[in-house]
């Protein structure tokens, strides 16, 4: 089986300081995987240089495109890549106002990523936009409010309609549970875990609640000082972890 | 079914003076079709540990560990993930879910990943949830606020759900009381029943003795306490 995305030795550094280095893993379709680590061990610049968000300064970030097979995106045309932004890849960021247009309705939120990708009739964008508000819990009679109205998960909520309507193969997301109270959580997840089984999506999930990769991700990575130092099967990496640091986050964990 | 040859674990522990403990040495056994195989040994021996070695949570260092075709020492994630999909169930003391999920989707869950439909998966559950005792009126609930015997129970019947050809099994019977360990245990006769090669951590002897046709001291490998 040919991986959805093949990473293979992303480097990047802020000028002396490393950001990560020579990072390498596959994923396979149906796959989530999760990123831990301290702050500022490199897990977002990982996730925003396979993203397309930053320049890598090495490394290869090839993506299983429908259309042409593997393709490295990193050296892929600029409209090429925001071609696969809209359709195949989604992000989720931690605070849903980057990823949401705050001045414009609920429902146009959703409906942007669909006029993006060739809809243009109004009803269907309008049904669909509707369909999905429903999908992750939120009100159809709130279509036509604007996201500042929303309570915070509700937003993030939002923010996870408007990155899935278009079918997406491929999801980032960085801390989509973090600031979010205990039982919002909770629903959110139950959202994720469905939506992936549902849609056999494939997710890279960077984190530092090891209960949030514990029930969502297959796979997990752990970074510092942006090197991956451990990876391997999610309950294996916290039941029993290998590396000093993977050891300590584990046992650090506060039991509730 | 199962095979382990010249399985070793030791656990290192960075934090801890780099402390190294040795958990078990040199394990060879086989478990065939339809054979329940219980783990014995006191308190410490390593039953848990071994189990979780064949199940793939624990890192094995040295031997093998065949479960039909696949080494788990050496295989890939993506491929344990899949051999737990289709052939190795494992029920746990413990049930780990997802909050505010209901009990019947739960327990359907494995069904529903390896292609069974919602309908036939949920009736199914429904099927083992009533023959495991739990009140129809708490299915829709989410088991998270149940009691530890019915939280039990609920990760028994999802243990249960897709007929997995090999199942470990972390003591089963423990805080059932007769009736419900009468039903767990014509469950595991049913499994064996249809082929399912079992290892099975038992307390209860009398349960052990009933089901299992070998026992395994785990003690004998354990270096520095002799059985």
């Amino acid at each position: 089986m040919t991986p959805l995305l093949s990473v293979q030795g992303i480097t990047k550094r802020y000028g002396a300081h490393i950001g990560c280095a020579d990072v390498s893993f596959d994923l396979y379709p149906g796959e989530v995987m999760g990123i831990v680590g301290e702050s500022g061990s490199g897990k977002s610049t990982l996730l925003n240089c396979m993203a397309g968000h930053l320049e890598p300064d090495a490394g290869k970030v090839v993506f299983d495109t429908r259309a042409n097979g593997p393709k490295d995106t990193v050296t892929m045309s600029e409209p090429e890549r925001r071609m696969l932004s809209r359709t195949d890849w989604a992000f989720v960021h931690q605070h849903a106002r980057d990823g949401l247009r705050m001045g414009v309705s609920a429902g146009g939120n959703v409906g942007e990523r669909l006029m993006a990708v060739g809809e243009r009739h109004y009803g269907n964008i309008r049904d669909k936009a509707t369909d999905w508000l429903e999908r992750v819990e939120i009100d159809a009679a709130r279509v036509d409010d604007r996201p500042v109205t929303f309570s915070g998960g509700m937003q993030q909520r939002l923010q996870i309609a408007r990155n899935l309507v278009t079918g997406p193969r491929l999801v980032f997301m960085d801390e989509p549970t973090g600031g979010l109270d205990v039982s919002v959580q909770a629903r959110l997840l139950d959202l994720l875990r469905g939506l992936v089984r549902d849609m056999g999506l494939s997710a890279i999930i960077v984190t530092h609640d090891l209960a949030v990769v514990r029930l969502l991700a297959d796979r997990l990575m752990v970074m510092k000082s942006g090197h991956v130092v451990e990876a391997g099967l999610t309950d294996q990496v916290l039941d029993d972890p290998q590396h000093a640091y993977s050891q300590l986050l584990v046992s650090s964990v506060l039991q509730v | 079914m199962i095979e382990l040859k010249d399985v070793s674990k030791t656990f290192t522990l960075h934090n801890q003076g780099s402390a190294v403990i040795e958990v078990i040495s040199d394990v060879s056994f086989t478990v065939s079709k339809g054979e329940c195989v219980a783990l014995t040994g006191a308190s410490g021996a390593g039953k848990s540990t071994l189990m979780r070695m064949i199940y793939g949570n624990y890192l094995t260092q040295s031997g093998a560990i065949r479960i039909g075709d696949m080494d788990i020492v050496q295989a890939e994630p993506r491929d344990v993930i899949a051999l737990r999909r289709e052939v190795l169930g494992y029920v746990s003391q413990f049930l780990r879910v997802v909050p505010r999920v209901p009990t019947l989707d739960v327990v359907a869950e494995p069904l529903r990943a390896v292609g069974v439909s919602a309908a036939d998966a949920q009736e199914r559950a429904a099927a083992l949830l009533a023959q495991l005792n739990i009140p129809e009126r708490l299915w829709s609930l989410s088991p998270t606020t149940f009691s530890g015997g019915e939280q039990q129970r609920v990760n028994i019947a999802r243990g249960f759900a897709h007929t997995y050809p090999a199942v470990l099994l972390d003591e089963p019977t423990a805080s059932l009381d007769a009736a419900n360990r009468e039903v767990v245990l014509s469950l595991i006769e049913e499994a064996k029943a249809r082929g399912a090669a079992i290892i099975g951590i038992f307390h209860d002897e009398a349960a052990r003795a009933r089901v299992c046709d070998r026992e395994i001291d785990v003690g004998r490998y354990t270096p520095g306490m002799v059985a």
